[in-house]
């Protein structure tokens, strides 16, 4: 049964996508139910997998019985087993936040579920081409999530995403082209042994590797490449917030670490130095550029989504300098980013809700409205700024530690003075919810889209998001393990 | 000195400025085009590019249609034909999915005009 497993998770939240729609006949509210019930069995077949990688190693899959490398093939090894936890866990998580705040039709859900699905494949994958279907999927279903609000302006953030991301999604399926013309394989591992047969400095293999790491550079959203993630996450529910934040740039992050260790290699980057420093490069830019343009937001959200370039650029530079401890180290800043990141937009979400607050000045004085939010909010800031008992330390400390084991000096100034940044653009917003006047005083708090007050379960998210924010450190000594038993074949030591 | 074996590619090779035309082309219009249609026009002009390119490389002269037959000659490659079936399919959705919000943007502002948009959007 567990060799199934892999297949199991890209089929369940599919068809479970599915069923919303065909339900809509008899209840317009049978998508909640639904999602909940496919998402819980999508985590426990998860767990199960997750559990199965740490004690026996990779667990490969063959579609329809046609063997790798002219089949296609679903590999799932330490790297990508933590990942589809992730994916699964948080999914699952936001729905009790989607209960009451989110927008509540049965198609809603059934983008969620086809989200998963997306997201699911991405990361299972072991296949080039396929990578590229399963992004267009998570693609069309995050268009669609970042429209689902009830302001038309979400509509025109919607649009702006999707020509940015086809265009992202479109280079690197031209790179994956490039890929087959040098090789004449769609394989990731096959693809592996063939392109160092070719030669890495040939012309066409430089040129795959520019194309296909450029297009997830703007799934990622790095520095010049960012643009409609601002609007994209200021525009949509605030569930949708949480959820894309979360999910969608972590995991083509982990596509483009898939695509950097296990298509071209770590020899690669050795060989053509140029890359490694292009990829060093943007990054950095997009660490300082991001936190700066953070601080000048005056909206919460999109101070948010500045903030997440600029976290990404850590994480991808932590995989470009591709030393084991950096790559630990990214890797650890990509699973506690997506915890913070999802519980700081769920508690923007509630301040917004009790408050009516939305804009940096408005949180003045908000903790006593909205003390949960409000604490929330502060833990998973500090977290994020990299308080030490929290996974956002960890992380940074592993690229740290990593890019001075590599010698780059200037990525470590980059990297300590983005550290100072963050600290900047979030110290005074708790500052202002703890220690200022409040500016907003009507009794009736606006409320944002469609929801009525604040449930439980939205507080509970924003709860279990902070305690994880921290709790997580415990858990990177067995992360780091796998990933070790994992990575020597990625990274040749 | 030009190599006349570069003069012979570059004579040869008119598929793949064919190619590079089309995604020239897509990609101009989704830059400079403040009509929306258009734009998603010119990703369509851009995606149909790339599947040129794919279907290209499947190309072989004098090949017969990858079907098994006793005694028939090379074959073109069925791989790229089957990746850009898979493609056109997603690239049919995008563009669904991208008229759809076009619908909704037209219904709310009464504009395509990407300028105008921008400031009704922003006031």
């Amino acid at each position: 049964m567990i060799e199934h497993v892999p297949a199991l998770l890209v089929v369940v939240p599919i068809v479970g996508g599915a069923v919303p729609l065909i339900a809509s006949l008899v209840s317009d509210r049978a998508g909640w139910p639904v999602a909940a019930a496919t998402l819980a069995v999508h985590a426990a077949l998860a767990v199960w997998l997750a559990a199965t990688v740490v004690t026996d190693g990779t667990v490969t899959y063959v579609l329809g019985g046609f063997v790798a490398p002219y089949g296609i093939e679903l590999v799932v090894d330490g790297l990508s087993a933590a990942v589809v936890l992730l994916v699964s866990l948080v999914a699952l998580g936001l729905l009790a936040y989607a209960r009451r705040a989110g927008p509540h039709a049965n198609t809603f859900y059934s983008q969620y579920l086809l989200l998963v699905t997306g997201l699911s494949g991405m990361t299972v994958t072991g296949d080039a081409f396929n990578l590229y279907v399963f992004l267009e999927i998570t693609g069309l279903a995050a268009y669609g999530l970042v429209a689902s609000g009830r302001e038309a302006s979400a509509a025109v953030a919607a649009l702006k995403y999707l020509i940015i991301g086809t265009v992202g999604a479109s280079l690197y399926l031209l790179g994956v082209g490039y890929a087959l013309a040098a090789t004449g394989t769609l394989n990731m591992a096959d693809l592996a042994d063939k392109l160092a047969a070719v030669g890495y400095d040939s012309t066409l293999v430089v040129t795959a590797f520019a194309l296909m790491i450029g297009g997830l550079v703007v799934k990622v959203a790095l520095f010049p490449l960012h643009t409609w993630q601002p609007d994209a996450y200021d525009n949509a529910p605030d569930t949708v917030s949480a959820l894309i934040s979360a999910l969608v740039s972590t995991v083509s992050a982990y596509a483009l670490a898939r695509v950097m260790f296990s298509v071209f290699t770590v020899d690669f980057l050795t060989a053509v130095p140029a890359a490694r420093w292009a990829l060093v490069g943007l990054a950095s830019v997009s660490i300082v550029a991001g936190s700066v343009l953070a601080i000048s937001q005056d909206s919460v959200q999109r101070m948010l989504a500045y903030s997440s370039v600029s976290q990404f650029g850590l994480v991808v530079a932590g995989f470009a300098i591709a030393t084991p401890t950096a790559v630990v180290g990214a890797t650890v800043h990509l699973l506690g980013h997506a915890v913070m990141k999802g519980g700081l937009f769920a508690a923007t979400g509630i301040i917004e809700r009790d408050t009516g607050a939305s804009a940096v000045n408005g949180y003045a004085g908000m903790a006593e409205r909205s003390s949960i939010g409000a604490g929330g909010f502060a833990v998973l800031a500090l977290a994020m700024v990299g308080v030490p008992p929290a996974v956002g330390f960890v992380g940074k400390w592993y690229i740290v530690v990593g890019a001075v084991e590599a010698g780059l000096w200037p990525v470590v100034v980059v990297l300590l003075a983005s550290t100072l940044l963050t600290l900047a653009y979030f110290s005074r917003l708790v500052e202002r919810l703890y220690f200022a006047e409040p500016t907003i005083t009507e009794e009736e708090p606006a409320v944002a889209d469609g929801g009525s007050a604040v449930s439980p379960g939205m507080l509970a998210v924003v709860v279990v998001a902070a305690v994880l924010a921290v709790a997580l450190t415990a858990a990177v000594p067995t992360l780091e393990q796998t990933l070790i038993d994992t990575l020597p074949p990625l990274l040749n030591p | 000195m030009i190599d006349p074996l570069q003069l012979d590619l570059l004579a040869t090779h008119y598929n793949y400025y064919a190619v590079v035309l089309l995604l020239g082309i897509g990609l101009y219009m989704l830059v400079e085009s403040p009509n929306l249609v258009k734009k998603v026009i010119g990703m369509n002009i851009f995606q149909t590019g790339i599947f040129l390119f794919f279907i290209t490389l499947a190309y072989r002269a004098g090949a017969n249609p990858p079907v098994v037959e006793e005694g028939a000659g090379p074959y073109v490659s069925p791989l790229p034909h089957v990746l850009i079936l898979t493609a056109i399919v997603v690239g049919v959705s995008l563009t669904a999915v991208a008229l759809a919000l076009i619908i909704r943007i037209y219904s709310e502002y009464g504009t395509l005009d990407e300028d105008t948009l921008k400031q009704l959007y922003y006031d």
